[in-house]
């Protein structure tokens, strides 16, 4: 179902090679209908360097610059650069990266250019984990899960690393998340980013992977609802790394997430409710920074106003 | 109007007088004096470009090659550890055909630390697609920076314009630098080719099968194939506005000579008086100073050592369990003349220890009297160490 605030206008072409119900495609459908055809993105290993198309064919309508894994933030401020020496303002610079590219190799480009406040939009579409390399653990992927790298009782024993906080710690001026069942409130979030034309905006986008979860590809968007619904992968905004924006508040148990996956089956009812409490510890100290923040911050009520409430599809 | 300036500036003033649009760089001892004259153009306004304080080498290359790709004329520089971190990158850039310039400083790698001059760093980056030019001087560093974007922008290959660690990076000389006029006479503004644009969208540097990849690489073979007589157009015409003119090679004196010594970078300096004295003298030494070494100027190799009855390399670098990297290349080139002098190499200089005139005059010696040496090379002035189990 498409909502009539979403432009009918697309610039992924069918035909892309994206495994079916791949929650990265559909990301990159809705980041591209608002950020329109004056948009360069930059790919780094990941993914999506498939989902382009191999040459000399492209699944997009708007230029793609592949770069070397660790270097989407480096690469996106060359084009940047680049583009302004030309006198080039309007033109839209987006870093497109997987987890890996984005929390593990790439994070020191990434942190680099955020520190320097360069002019880009920066999108990690997270689907947890190595998944063009055949599902390896990433620093992203979550506590409980099992990979080709954490096979069998050696599940992965640690946290998933917190982008956005890491990033918010950089007084990045805007972060937020997204989700690909919540179409309207991602295309919200990337109508700001790209209204902002400074400093680098990011978006963490929680793209399921039917190949590397282990569920049916039908089932991709409703298990990333369901992500959001439980409060594992709350939405929210940061501004300025300070004053935070909840989007959505979940009452899901986590369990009605988890047991639908193949990558969480080899869990027990006791860890189940481990990570029932980790959930719930991570989100209240999310709500403890809303209400510590939002009172004074004006950019706050801009955004809940604009958000109107949001709905799943 | 000469100055007296470092060759970390002679490179500097040829950036700022090419006109460079985007510099990225990561600060690496001892490479920092050419990056701090070029902020210092871009924060006073000397020059109109974009500097990018990025947090390593990787990513200042990263960038730079963005830039590249969509159509400014880039430059960045480095040294040793910060060369070997930009390894990855450096075959990206020839892959995607980008005619970024780099400023190398030959600096040591370590363990242990060691900030001196040592070729062994960009050497080991021969087979990463970069045109490399070992310079003498401070002129020679500023006149082949110069050349190095013409050259790229023909070819559509990055060059990377090299220079000794403190011998040549941190030693004042005279440098005859141009105005801008007269700069811009030889080097226009740069017209890319193939850009990334927004109006004609395309796919750059994606998934590439074994059906067309294969074809990618052999067009980077012809195209440094090209370069020698590139060059040579090149030079031709700078050095009719500038009258100065260097070549891939230099032969000195080599024409009557017994014995070659082959040579590159600062040591080519030493060299040449070393070969006037041995010649007043009485005796018959040459000097090739290999300038270009990738592409590998064999012809012209092969035409200056020809009649020689020895040759000696003179290598300030080692690939271990090979010898000198240039000595391997002369071997290499000489290997089908029929005919051709045998080759000695010796390994001197390494980690910046000083190659004297009496080095060389010792190897001149030793070459001229010894046979042809047992093992690959003789390692110039070492002491006697003490293995111990």
């Amino acid at each position: 179902m498409i909502s009539k605030n979403i432009p009918d206008i697309d610039y992924l072409y069918p035909g892309h090679v994206a495994c079916p119900g791949c929650g990265a495609a559909i990301a990159m459908k809705f980041a591209l209908k608002v950020l329109g055809e004056k948009t360069v993105v930059v790919i780094p290993a990941c993914c999506w360097g498939v989902i382009s198309g191999a040459y000399p064919q492209t699944s997009l309508k708007v230029p793609i610059l592949h770069a070397t894994f660790a270097t989407a933030g480096a690469t996106a401020s060359g084009v940047r650069a680049s583009l302004d020496m030309q006198g080039d303002s309007e033109t839209t610079v987006m870093a497109w990266a997987g987890d890996g590219g984005t929390f593990d190799i790439g994070f020191q480009s990434l942190s680099g250019a955020v520190e320097r406040n360069e002019n880009f939009i920066y999108v990690c579409y997270d689907n947890e984990a190595y998944m063009n390399t055949g599902v390896q653990r990433s620093s992203s992927t979550p506590y409980g899960t099992q990979t080709t790298t954490t096979p069998g009782r050696s599940w992965k024993k640690t946290h998933k690393k917190n982008i956005v906080e890491a990033l918010a710690a950089h007084r990045i001026p805007y972060a937020a998340t997204a989700n690909i069942a919540f179409p309207e409130d991602m295309n919200r979030k990337f109508t700001r980013a790209k209204d902002m034309k400074q400093g680098v905006r990011f978006i963490h986008v929680f793209a399921a992977c039917p190949t590397g979860w282990n569920i049916p590809s039908e089932m991709s968007v409703k298990i990333s609802r369901l992500a959001v619904q439980s409060n594992v992968f709350p939405l929210y905004e940061v501004i300025d790394g300070t004053a935070y924006t909840l989007n959505f508040t979940g009452g899901k148990p986590v369990k009605d997430y988890m047991k639908v996956q193949g990558r969480f089956k080899h869990l027990t009812d006791d860890d189940l409710e481990d990570i029932q409490g980790m959930v719930d510890r991570d989100f209240a100290l999310l709500q403890t920074k809303v209400q510590s923040t939002s009172v004074s911050s004006p950019t706050q009520e801009t955004a809940s106003r604009r958000s109107g409430g949001v709905k799943p599809v | 109007m000469k100055q007296v300036m470092e060759g970390s500036h002679a490179a500097s003033e040829a950036v700022r007088l090419a006109k460079v649009q985007v510099i990225s760089a990561y600060p690496i001892t001892p490479q920092t004096h050419i990056v701090e004259a070029l902020a210092e153009y871009c924060e006073n306004g000397t020059m109109d470009a974009r500097f990018l304080c990025v947090e390593s080498e990787h990513s200042a290359l990263a960038a730079v090659i963005s830039a590249s790709t969509m159509g400014v004329r880039t430059f960045t520089a480095t040294s040793s550890h910060g060369l070997a971190l930009m390894h990855e990158l450096l075959h990206w850039a020839s892959g995607a055909r980008l005619p970024i310039v780099m400023a190398e400083v030959n600096r040591a790698l370590g363990p242990g630390w060691n900030i001196w001059a040592d070729q062994t760093d960009s050497l080991a980056q021969r087979d990463t697609g970069w045109i490399q030019f070992y310079c003498e001087d401070g002129q020679e560093v500023f006149d082949t920076t110069l050349h190095a974007f013409r050259l790229a922008e023909w070819v559509n290959l990055p060059v990377m314009v090299i220079q000794d660690a403190f011998f040549l990076s941190h030693t004042l000389e005279p440098v005859d630098i141009p105005d801008q006029k007269q700069v811009d006479q030889f080097l226009p503004p740069f017209s890319s080719g193939v850009k990334l644009d927004t109006e004609k969208p395309c796919n750059m540097g994606q998934l590439t099968p074994p059906s067309i990849y294969m074809e990618m690489r052999q067009h980077i073979q012809m195209a440094m194939e090209q370069v020698s007589s590139c060059y040579s157009e090149v030079e031709k015409e700078f050095s009719a506005l500038f009258d100065r003119q260097y070549g891939p090679v230099e032969p000195v004196a080599c024409e009557d000579a017994e014995v070659i010594l082959v040579v590159s970078g600062t040591i080519a300096g030493t060299c040449r008086s070393v070969i006037s004295d041995l010649r007043s003298k009485g005796e018959k030494p040459g000097m090739l100073k290999i300038k270009m070494f990738r592409p590998f100027p064999a012809d012209f190799v092969r035409r200056a050592v020809r009649a020689a009855k020895k040759v000696a390399v003179i290598d300030r670098n080692i690939s271990f369990g090979a010898g000198g990297i240039f000595c391997q290349e002369v071997k290499s080139a000489l290997y089908n003349m029929d005919p051709h002098p045998p080759v000695f190499g010796y390994i001197a200089g390494l980690g910046g220890r000083d190659v004297t005139p009496d080095s060389l005059e010792a190897i001149y010696w030793k070459t001229k009297k010894g046979d042809l040496l047992k093992g690959e090379s003789t390692w110039v002035e070492t002491q006697e160490v003490e293995l111990k189990n």
